[in-house]
């Protein structure tokens, strides 16, 4: 487990260094939250690796794009930010896959693909556009969290059908072109297209592989959270939970790096102070 | 392998032989045999090292079921590269069942990979660009973390490389272990490597690869998918071989004359069902139980394939005519698929079976 955090630490320290988080720049349409995000109000959520005994955690009310990031918005982001731009991207911060589904630099493609979600963009192109947008992606547990309601309740983990919906969404084949996002049936929350239309980056999608401390666990040998085989049953809370393990195989895939087709991401934000 | 192993265990096998000679003169004949089978378990445990020399390099040749790669007749290890790509398709499991498999190389059950005891496997593991989820391989010929699983966990698009000494022989299951488990072997990722014993295997005239697996699926949907609750009730729609019913019938059934020996390298893929094995009209002449390196048992009915396991079995064919592979947990075969045809065609001889008297049912339901 060192390995992994050690290179979390170092991409959180290089995406914390570049030059491009917009930080007080006047906001243009491109870049405003307006009318993109909803409110998650604060709630409690039973993760599928907890630390020994903790249970469910709370999570305060955050805010998050109903829909993922668009290939239309992102052209925006690297037509205003060069260094993001295929032709331009330093290869330690995006894999050769990067927006390699793209004519060029600037042309994501016709007016139906750019309607659909950004594919083919790194954890650290995901974070720059969050915040040059002055967002952040989503913790893996506020995606989570979110991402555990259906249309009728917030948390649906125990509704059958809904796990059904979900396992039939992700193994779905994908067309070459995606089609435009907004096109699932809102949840609770209003949220669209958080199962099935891709995968999403996280802001630690590497979570699962560092968080455990094995200090803390109390039993004085690190708890190794296998993806692999049976193993990968070993600690989790809901064994039954099969779109999860998805979820949390694909996660452990990634690098800040990496790229692939059927990957994308949406912002969130800190909910207003004082907002519920 | 023998050599690898410590002076220790050497010194306590003798003693052992030593002692149960002694006993020998008290108990006779039976001790003497006794303490061979002593010695035999005793000499059993070795520590395995890679020390044959490397020599050359082949790319494997890999076959679809129930096609095996040409026996290795090469005498020495050599190193060998695997490569194998995972493909998720919709394909037919049953007649107006189509289902999303997600395969070892584009079938089910994937490729048949052969290689000789001691070479040095450099295992290439693809996964298409257009797969939704990360796939690995756990082979069980693999000493290793997680028979190869850890160090080839394979992002769409992506590629992992491992390498192995296939050390010890034997036919072995292999299958896709991420996370989550069920699922991908329920869809259809296993497969099989044998690893050749050194000596090589006795030359037969047709060896077929027959692998058992079952299905859990969905109620509806133009293409079916799992359904988790049936797989964890472990009630299974269809318990097939090769992937789907009929796979080994009709045009499709597996062919020999008269006279020809047979091997077939049978595994299971599970994910949950342990089969009962068995070809009805032929008696395995030879079993190789659980897939191990030596004939355990002659004369066997039918043998058990455990679930991730496999067997090897022999058996010259006699008569002519339709031999029918089953699972003998019956429901399985006469309700759910596992039933597939080995035709045996030439002359037959009275001798052997004749019918006397009375009416001949060839469908054994007619």
């Amino acid at each position: 487990m060192r390995p992994f955090t050690a290179l979390f630490l170092t991409l959180t320290a290089a995406a914390a260094s570049l030059p491009l988080a917009a930080q007080g720049v006047a906001r243009m349409d491109a870049r405003s939250t307006n009318g993109r995000m909803v409110t998650i109000p604060a709630g409690r959520y039973v993760p599928l690796y907890s630390r020994a005994g903790a249970g469910a955690v709370s999570v305060a009310s955050f805010r998050l794009d109903t829909v993922p990031v668009t290939r239309a918005e992102f052209a925006a982001f690297v037509a205003e930010q060069p260094a993001w731009q295929r032709s331009q991207v330093k290869r330690v911060y995006a894999d050769r896959g990067y927006l390699a589904n793209w004519a060029s630099d600037l042309d994501a493609g016709d007016a139906l693909a750019t309607a659909g979600p950004v594919t083919g963009v790194s954890w650290f192109a995901a974070n720059a556009y969050c915040e040059w947008r002055g967002a952040r992606l989503p913790t893996m547990t506020e995606w989570e969290f979110a991402a555990a309601a259906s249309t009728r309740e917030r948390d649906a983990a125990r509704d059958a059908g809904f796990m059904r919906h979900l396992m039939a969404a992700y193994t779905a084949p994908r067309g070459q072109v995606l089609p435009p996002v907004g096109g699932g049936e809102p949840n609770v929350y209003g949220v669209r297209d958080l199962h099935g239309l891709v995968w999403e980056l996280v802001y630690d999608f590497n979570g699962v592989m560092v968080s455990d401390d094995s200090r803390a666990s109390g039993s004085g040998r690190e708890r190794d959270h296998q993806a692999y085989c049976a193993g990968a049953a070993i600690g989790a809370t809901d064994p039954d939970n099969y779109p999860a393990f998805l979820r949390h195989a694909v996660r452990a895939g990634l690098s800040g790096r990496t790229t692939l087709d059927g990957l994308g991401f949406r912002c969130a934000a800190d909910a207003p102070a004082g907002g519920h | 392998m023998r050599s690898a192993l410590l002076p220790r265990p050497v010194t306590v096998l003798r003693t052992a032989v030593f002692a149960a000679a002694g006993l020998g003169l008290l108990f006779g004949v039976q001790a003497c045999r006794d303490a061979d089978a002593a010695e035999g378990y005793a000499s059993s445990i070795p520590l395995r090292a890679p020390t044959a020399k490397i020599v050359g390099e082949e790319v494997a040749v890999l076959t679809t079921a129930p096609n095996v790669p040409p026996p290795i007749t090469r005498k020495h290890a050599t190193k060998v590269i695997v490569k194998l790509e995972t493909i998720e398709k919709p394909m037919r499991l049953a007649d107006g069942v189509e289902y999303t498999f997600w395969t070892f190389g584009g079938s089910v059950p994937g490729n048949f990979i052969r290689v000789r005891e001691g070479d040095l496997v450099e295992f290439h593991l693809n996964n298409h660009a257009h797969s939704s989820v990360p796939h690995n391989i756990d082979l069980h010929a693999v000493t290793g973390p997680g028979g190869g699983a850890k160090a080839s966990l394979t992002l769409p698009g992506g590629e992992s490389i491992f390498s192995f000494t296939a050390l010890n022989p034997g036919l072995y299951v292999y299958h896709c272990a991420v996370a989550p488990v069920p699922m991908h072997i329920a869809n259809g990722m296993y497969g099989m490597i044998l690893v050749e014993p050194k000596e090589g295997l006795p030359e037969v005239d047709r060896e077929f690869y027959v692998m058992q697996s079952e299905f859990y699926v969905s109620d509806s949907g133009a293409v079916r998918t799992l359904d988790m609750a049936k797989g964890i009730a472990e009630q299974p729609t269809y318990v097939v071989f090769n992937g789907s019913v009929g796979a080994l019938t009709g045009d499709d059934a597996l062919q020999a004359k008269v006279g020809e020996r047979v091997r077939m390298f049978v595994g299971n893929g599970g994910p949950n069902l342990v089969s009962s094995f068995h070809v009805i009209g032929e008696i395995f002449d030879n079993v190789y139980t659980e897939g191990g390196a030596q004939v355990t048992q002659h004369n066997v009915q039918t043998t058990l394939v455990p679930a991730g396991g496999s067997a090897i079995v022999e058996f010259g064919v006699e008569h002519p005519g339709e031999l029918v592979l089953v699972d003998h947990s019956i429901f399985r075969a006469f309700n759910k698929g596992a039933l597939g045809i080995l035709n045996v065609t030439g002359d037959g001889d009275a001798r052997v079976f004749a019918n006397v008297k009375g009416i001949s049912s060839p469908g054994g339901g007619h």
